[in-house]
């Protein structure tokens, strides 16, 4: 095990994924020389060459659409979108080119393409540079789209990421980058798809990922300090395909569920997370399940995100709620 | 940019025989397709049809000024009944494509082709990326991708040729202008002088082409393949041709198309001014048009029987979508095929 921030993690694989299979290229705005903005690919360039890595116009949708012909041409494209937010104008080339190419083919053609794009809000950053674009990726088939929340499953995802056959939304957590933990050395896969118990569950669980891992940790801990509650917690890492089987389990083993998000309420993930549920747990259920998420505006300006944002107190009052029901 | 050039061959007064029989026989091949299609369309055999008619030297002169053992192409959807120099089994994916078979997206092993686009321009950015690969994995094809008029208008042609022009892809976009995107007139597209001059904008010559003169149209794509493929960068093909018809079998074009107008593009039909060169060269007569009538005849028949002939099994539906299906695509992937086994 090494200590690495999350951000040196992911730079760390793209380094490895790219010594692995020179079939991999690397490419978006400001990716090459600047090492991208937040300096993810930094020293790829350097190591790799321009034969490798590049950057390229301003063009969200010429990036997502070149990276369906690159894979066509034999390649495995990572593109960097350089805001989550700004995949908005990648729109129609992620959801109606990229994420079908395999299923208009029939199988003739895939996509074994990974978009990374740093995303939410908590640094201040100006408007749709902080919005969770999650859900409508989620809803788009053909799509996985993964949200790691610290180093190790960073490490482990974007390697399946960059290994898998098919297009991958890679949804990296801004507040998360700097944080620092163990990473296993050498060769460490975490599988698309599956969930992790981040914290054993006992009288309720709450179901997040991504920068509010951290915010429900903190409240779990409020909670068992305050009223001695044991409140587990799971990072489904993994958006699109859910992992259906953890949801039904947690929900079995305490009846109490709460989501939390920091996309705005209304038709976002936890929706799906919650009808799942209850279609498949619901005789387990001992309270409404609750949500918390980001209000139903967009990303708000720096001064009052935080006002915006699910925090530990909102948790905390949401975890009470199912617990006293 | 160079202006509406005549055929090098044609001033030169002679074509080569194999081409020039190639050529008219890709031209009326295409044709019939476009007329057979539209009849099993209005039977209720096929459910919706962009024909070609009027267009057709524009697609066939490309494609025959391309070696089609390395190059990809890279369509839309209304030259798609003009793509016969790709096979057979390629023709008879485009006929199953426009009954609304799902596997009519599916193209053959080892044709090199992608699947009909819908949403106009969005191809463009593929095209790109595709003459990319080609060119970092050194491979010696070049792209030829095709768009309307009306897509030029769209963000993606400009993001594709912009990329392609700073990385000098081996790449052709070649602008079929037929006057029409559905009922917008092109002088509505754009202030543009040309589609051709929008390449000014990202540094990437254009050319204009007489559409409907075939020679000039294998001209302007080999010239246009042989830039490509030297290093030297895309060109933008402008081929000014006429829609002589309909949209699609969903349209009216009498709302909108002036009976002159499609009168006056009529005396410049392709196929009749082909022949007419070749007659006047001493290389074409009735003998000659026979013998290709009958074999495009044949060569349809059998295809379009093949395609309305093709097994359709609704419990496919779900396949494909990614290399593993999740359980929730599995379980209802179990009804669907249920639900086909009881129908």
């Amino acid at each position: 095990m090494t200590s690495s921030s999350m951000l040196a993690a992911i730079r760390d694989t793209l380094f490895d994924e790219m010594d692995r299979d020179e079939r991999v290229v690397l490419f978006g705005e400001d990716v090459g020389q600047n090492g991208g903005v937040f300096r993810v690919t930094d020293g790829l360039l350097d190591k790799f060459g321009d034969g490798r890595v590049f950057d390229v116009p301003l063009a969200e949708s010429a990036i997502a659409g070149a990276a369906v012909g690159l894979s066509i041409a034999g390649l495995v494209p990572i593109a960097e979108i350089q805001f989550g937010g700004f995949t908005m104008q990648a729109y129609h080339q992620i959801v109606g080119q990229l994420a079908r190419m395999r299923y208009r083919s029939r199988g003739r053609f895939h996509c074994p393409v990974t978009i990374r794009a740093p995303y939410g809000g908590g640094v201040r950053t100006p408007e749709l540079h902080a919005d969770s674009v999650e859900a409508p990726y989620v809803h788009t088939p053909g799509l996985k789209v993964v949200v790691p929340s610290n180093a190790a499953d960073a490490k482990g995802l974007l390697a399946s990421a960059i290994r898998d056959p098919d297009p991958v939304l890679f949804f990296e957590p801004i507040p998360c980058y700097r944080t620092v933990s163990e990473v296993p050395d050498g060769e460490h896969l975490v599988p698309l798809g599956q969930a992790a118990l981040v914290r054993e569950p006992g009288d309720a669980v709450v179901i997040t990922w991504g920068a509010m891992v951290p915010v429900v940790l903190a409240a779990a801990d409020a909670l068992a300090e305050t009223r001695g509650a044991t409140v587990g917690v799971v990072d489904l890492r993994t958006l699109s395909p859910l992992d259906i089987d953890m949801l039904v389990r947690v929900t079995e083993a305490t009846g109490r569920v709460v989501v939390v998000h920091e996309a705005p309420l209304t038709a976002g993930v936890g929706a799906e997370v919650v009808a799942t549920i209850q279609e498949q747990a619901f005789w387990s259920l001992q309270a409404p399940v609750a949500r918390v998420a980001g209000y139903d505006v967009p990303s708000p300006a720096a001064l009052v995100e935080d006002w915006v944002r699910p925090d530990v107190a909102r948790v905390v009052a949401a975890v009470e709620g199912v617990l006293n029901a | 940019m160079t202006d509406v050039q005549a055929s090098a061959l044609e001033t030169a007064g002679g074509c080569d025989p194999a081409l020039a029989e190639q050529l008219m026989s890709d031209l009326c091949f295409s044709r019939r397709a476009s007329e057979r299609c539209w009849n099993l369309q209005r039977q209720g055999r096929m459910t919706l049809v962009a024909p070609l008619t009027g267009q057709e030297a524009a697609v066939c002169g490309v494609l025959r000024g391309l070696d089609l053992a390395t190059d990809w192409v890279v369509p839309y959807y209304r030259e798609l009944l003009g793509l016969g120099a790709l096979g057979d089994d390629l023709f008879e994916t485009v006929v199953a494509f426009w009954r609304g078979h799902p596997d009519g997206s599916r193209i053959p092993d080892g044709v090199r082709c992608l699947p009909p686009q819908i949403a106009l321009g969005a191809q463009l950015p593929h095209a790109a990326g595709l003459a990319w690969g080609l060119q970092l994995r050194e491979e010696p094809g070049i792209v030829v991708a095709f768009t309307g008029d009306g897509a030029t208008s769209q963000g993606d042609f400009y993001e594709a040729l912009n990329l392609a022009g700073t990385r000098r892809l081996p790449l052709v976009v070649v602008v079929i202008n037929n006057g029409w995107a559905i009922s917008t007139p092109s002088a509505h597209q754009t202030a543009a002088e040309s589609f051709a001059a929008k390449g000014t904008a990202v540094g990437i010559p254009g050319v204009i082409v007489d559409g409907n003169d075939v020679l000039a149209v294998v001209d302007a794509a080999r010239a246009a393949r042989a830039r490509a493929a030297s290093g030297a960068g895309p060109t933008i093909l402008e081929l000014r041709t006429y829609r002589m018809g309909a949209h699609t079998t969903s349209d009216d074009p009498t709302r909108y198309v002036p009976p002159e107008e499609l009168a006056a593009w009529a005396e410049r039909d392709p196929i009749t001014r082909f022949r007419a060169q070749l007659a006047a060269a001493g290389q074409w007569d009735e003998a000659r048009q026979q013998a290709v009538d009958a074999a495009v005849e044949a060569r349809l028949e059998r295809i379009v029987d093949a395609a309305l002939a093709r097994p359709l099994d609704p419990s496919a539906t779900l396949d494909h979508l990614q290399a593993t299906r999740s359980t929730r695509l599995s379980s209802q992937r179990d009804e669907l095929r249920e639900r086909v086994s009881r129908a």
